[in-house]
């Protein structure tokens, strides 16, 4: 496109600003236009629609520096006071095309023990009713705290793992239990998805790792524990972990299809690579000198692993070699995230809701939607940390961190990239969640206590986070304002997650009961 | 007063006796024959005294022998499934500083639906009007007895304005004035130094809640924002009752316990 001509009397400079339209990365859309006062972001929106020859329309959102722009150019200008001579940088970032409503009311409470004592209390149900609706009621929520729930790639199904040793599945067309999998000999600390959703992993605090079917509900063999081969268990012990499991994490779908491999990272400061087939601990990752917290399988085939002992160590995954050592934080490493792992954690699912029959088509798939997330640029890796801050990296680039990021005044215990990778939020013991991109950019504050977990909507929107006050909040990226208050928890809340399909959260806590939110 | 070192200087200077060690071991050896026949012959308030102290002793050994067992032998570490079930990012978290925050857990609730007045203490001792007040006689004659002083500890508010000392009917004396009380947390088993926000319930009578007196069984509401104390719905509690159980005229601080 040519440069327009400018106009051609002074009172038309009055009126028109002079902008040039940037894409993330830094090209440059076309040559500087000259864009009249009253042109606002549905009109810019069209000029970027346009000008990118895109066949269906894209929503879009501009920045000027950092800031939004969510006024008309004139009026932008005039509460700026900005020179009108110079060429106003406008930068379009690409929005989802699809919108994901806020949840707004409790659709379901799943509740064990406590549910059948207020019915007891409450009502005149003859004895042996009650016996009958007591064993449904036993087999239908969890008898301990929950700590950990987390959505099927697909978003069809919900898993949850409990303080009372059980992994059970739900059916969330129905909102009732579907399969309730005991196996654990201990507190269910954490359980994973593999990305192409046909298998569920549940690690426990006694370090024993339980693959699950979750279309039947099965136990997949025997559990991965340290007395795998309990006559060898002399020479053996080094098979598995010793203590709790912190985090599991799956090898991504593009790089594999079938879903095969995992990674488990452990209390005893070591990290595991399993395989489901042969059933066995292919490679042991060994390094750390404290408990490993938090580990992440990379859609560039490594492994991030963070630890108590202030260092995050990036894995190569075929033999298991160590590639890099990033230090920077002077405590507890708590939490990593990385740019790309809505898009690992989801796989080849998206918002359309199409199914893969065969493993490749799916891998395929993945692999597309893995690179168009990623760009061009390197993944990025951030880190949250027991010292406050927050590092950014960018591990295959090099071992020192990109940005540090502070302002929380206690620890980290929760950073998430958003699905879009534009965004970073943090949540803190310090009452806050922080929004950054690199560089500060809101906090969200109305918590009562500490913030225990966030998680993203899938069209980077929304936000939500769970803390120890018992209520759950949505805030609203755009007016870093809070969207929804909801309330309804008894006690801390430990767990939650947002469904990739955006139309249901579910939430676990302390008062044992999971709940479902909808719109 | 302590009066410094010379001894161990003298010891540092000289050297000790020469048979020093030779009688220190002799002693010693000598020790447990003279406990032994200490335990057969002390009588009355020695031989209890002596008794106690042996008692303390042998426990203490006995949990020490305990501790080096443990440290030795190998134990099977958390193999029995715990109640209170916590999430890995909070499990190698001070446990200490969780005991002071709570949980408005559903039993508590129950309980307070069952009657908010279910104190710890149903019944206290009605104190009589006398041993509340004192009587003050006034006037150029001290002839007139409308005066009243309280007997006993009382809140005074921060907004509290005296009236013109000759029309006050009750005086609250500065000296028993309490802003603080120790307010136990019956579930935690802890117990917090609290401010006190008002006197909500005196048992033995309205005119007394309206004076601010703290005798044993009232219900006073105390700043509890520092306990971390959320609703269902998400909002700091700041205030809420607890009942005084002891005698603060007498023992010069308040008691309470917590109504949860």
């Amino acid at each position: 496109m040519e440069r327009q001509a400018p106009p051609a009397s002074a009172a038309d400079a009055n009126t028109s600003v002079m902008c040039q339209l940037v894409s993330p990365e830094g090209d440059h859309l076309g040559a500087a236009l000259y864009l009249p006062n009253n042109v606002g972001p549905p009109q810019l929106q069209e000029i970027v629609n346009h000008l990118l020859h895109n066949e269906d329309k894209l929503p879009y959102t501009f920045y000027v520096g950092d800031e939004e722009l969510s006024v008309q150019l004139g009026t932008y200008m005039q509460q700026k006071n900005a020179n009108v001579e110079v060429t106003l940088r406008i930068v379009y970032q690409p929005q989802a095309i699809f919108r994901i409503r806020p949840v707004n009311r409790c659709s379901a409470t799943i509740a064990g023990m406590f549910t059948w004592y207020t019915l007891y209390v409450h009502s005149f149900i003859p004895t042996k009713h009650l016996i009958r609706l007591y064993a449904q009621f036993l087999s239908a929520g969890h008898t301990d705290a929950v700590i950990a729930v987390s959505f099927s790639p697909d978003g069809k199904c919900l898993a949850s793992g409990s303080g009372d040793t059980t992994v059970r599945f739900w059916d969330l067309s129905t909102q009732t239990p579907l399969f309730t999998c005991k196996g654990h000999k201990n507190w269910v600390l954490c359980i994973a998805w593999s990305p192409d959703g046909k298998h569920l992993v549940s690690g426990s605090k006694s370090g024993e790792l339980i693959v699950w079917d979750p279309k039947t509900g099965k136990q997949l063999g025997s559990p991965l524990t340290m007395f795998l081969f309990p006559k060898l268990s002399n020479h053996l012990m080094c098979l598995g972990h010793r203590k709790w499991i912190t985090a599991v994490s799956w090898e991504p779908v593009h790089l594999q299809s079938p879903c095969r491999r995992f990674v488990s990272a452990g209390k005893d400061g070591d990290a595991r690579i399993w395989d489901i087939t042969t059933r066995k601990c292919v490679i042991s990752l060994t390094g750390h000198t404290n408990s490993v917290t938090c580990v992440k399988w990379g859609g560039d085939g490594l492994i991030y692993t963070g630890s108590e002992d202030c260092s995050i160590k990036v894995w190569e995954t075929s033999e298991g070699k160590l590639v890099k050592t990033l230090k920077g934080h002077g405590h507890w490493v708590n939490s990593l995230a990385l740019s790309t792992e809505y898009v690992l954690r989801t796989g080849a699912y998206d918002h359309t809701g199409k199914t893969y029959s065969t493993a490749e088509e799916m891998k395929e798939a993945a692999l597309a939607r893995y690179k168009k997330m990623r760009g061009n640029a390197p993944e990025r890796l951030v880190s949250g940390s027991d010292d406050f801050t927050m590092f950014l990296w960018e591990p295959t680039m090099s071992k020192q961190p990109k940005a540090r990021m502070t302002g929380h005044q206690k620890l980290v215990n929760h950073v998430y990239f958003s699905p879009d990778g534009q965004w970073l939020a943090s949540a803190s013991f310090d009452k806050s969640v922080k929004l950054w991109n690199g560089k500060f950019v809101a906090a969200f504050r109305g918590h009562v206590a500490d913030v225990y977990q966030i998680s993203w909507s899938a069209d980077s929107r929304l936000l939500l986070s769970g803390s120890k006050d018992s209520t759950l909040k949505v805030w609203d990226i755009r007016t870093h304002k809070l969207k929804q208050d909801l309330p309804g928890h008894e006690d801390e809340v430990y767990a939650v997650d947002w469904s990739p399909d955006g139309e249901k959260v579910a939430s676990g806590g302390k008062d044992r009961v999971l709940k479902l939110w909808m719109n | 007063m302590p009066q410094g070192d010379y001894i161990e200087l003298h010891h540092k200077r000289h050297g000790r006796r020469l048979d020093y060690e030779e009688r220190k071991r002799k002693r010693e050896a000598r020790e447990v024959h003279r406990r032994s026949r200490d335990a057969r012959k002390l009588l009355g308030a020695k031989g209890k005294r002596f008794a106690k102290k042996r008692y303390a002793e042998k426990a203490q050994m006995k949990r020490t022998l305990k501790m080096h067992d443990e440290s030795t032998s190998r134990q099977k570490v958390d193999d029995d499934v715990q109640e209170g079930a916590l999430p890995p990012y909070l499990l190698d978290r001070d446990q200490t500083q969780r005991a002071k925050t709570l949980s408005n857990t559903i039993k508590q609730k129950r309980k307070e639906k069952a009657g908010k007045w279910d104190v710890p203490l149903p019944k206290v001792r009605p104190v009589a009007e006398e041993e509340m007040f004192k009587v003050l006689r006034t006037g150029k004659r001290k002839t007139k007895q409308w005066k009243r002083m309280v007997t006993k500890a009382t809140f005074v508010g921060a907004g509290f304005t005296r009236k013109p000392p000759k029309y006050e009917r009750f005086i609250r004396p500065t000296g028993l004035r309490f802003t603080k009380a120790h307010v136990t947390h019956p579930e935690l088993k802890c117990t917090f130094n609290l401010d006190i926000i008002s006197v909500k319930k005196n048992p033995n009578g309205p005119m007394y809640t309206s004076l601010g007196v703290m005798t044993r069984g009232t219900i006073i509401e105390v700043n509890v924002s520092e306990l971390g104390l959320v609703t269902p719905a998400g909002k700091v509690v700041w205030g809420k009752y607890a009942q005084v159980t002891n005698n603060p005229e007498n023992d010069g601080c308040i008691n309470a316990v917590l109504l949860v």
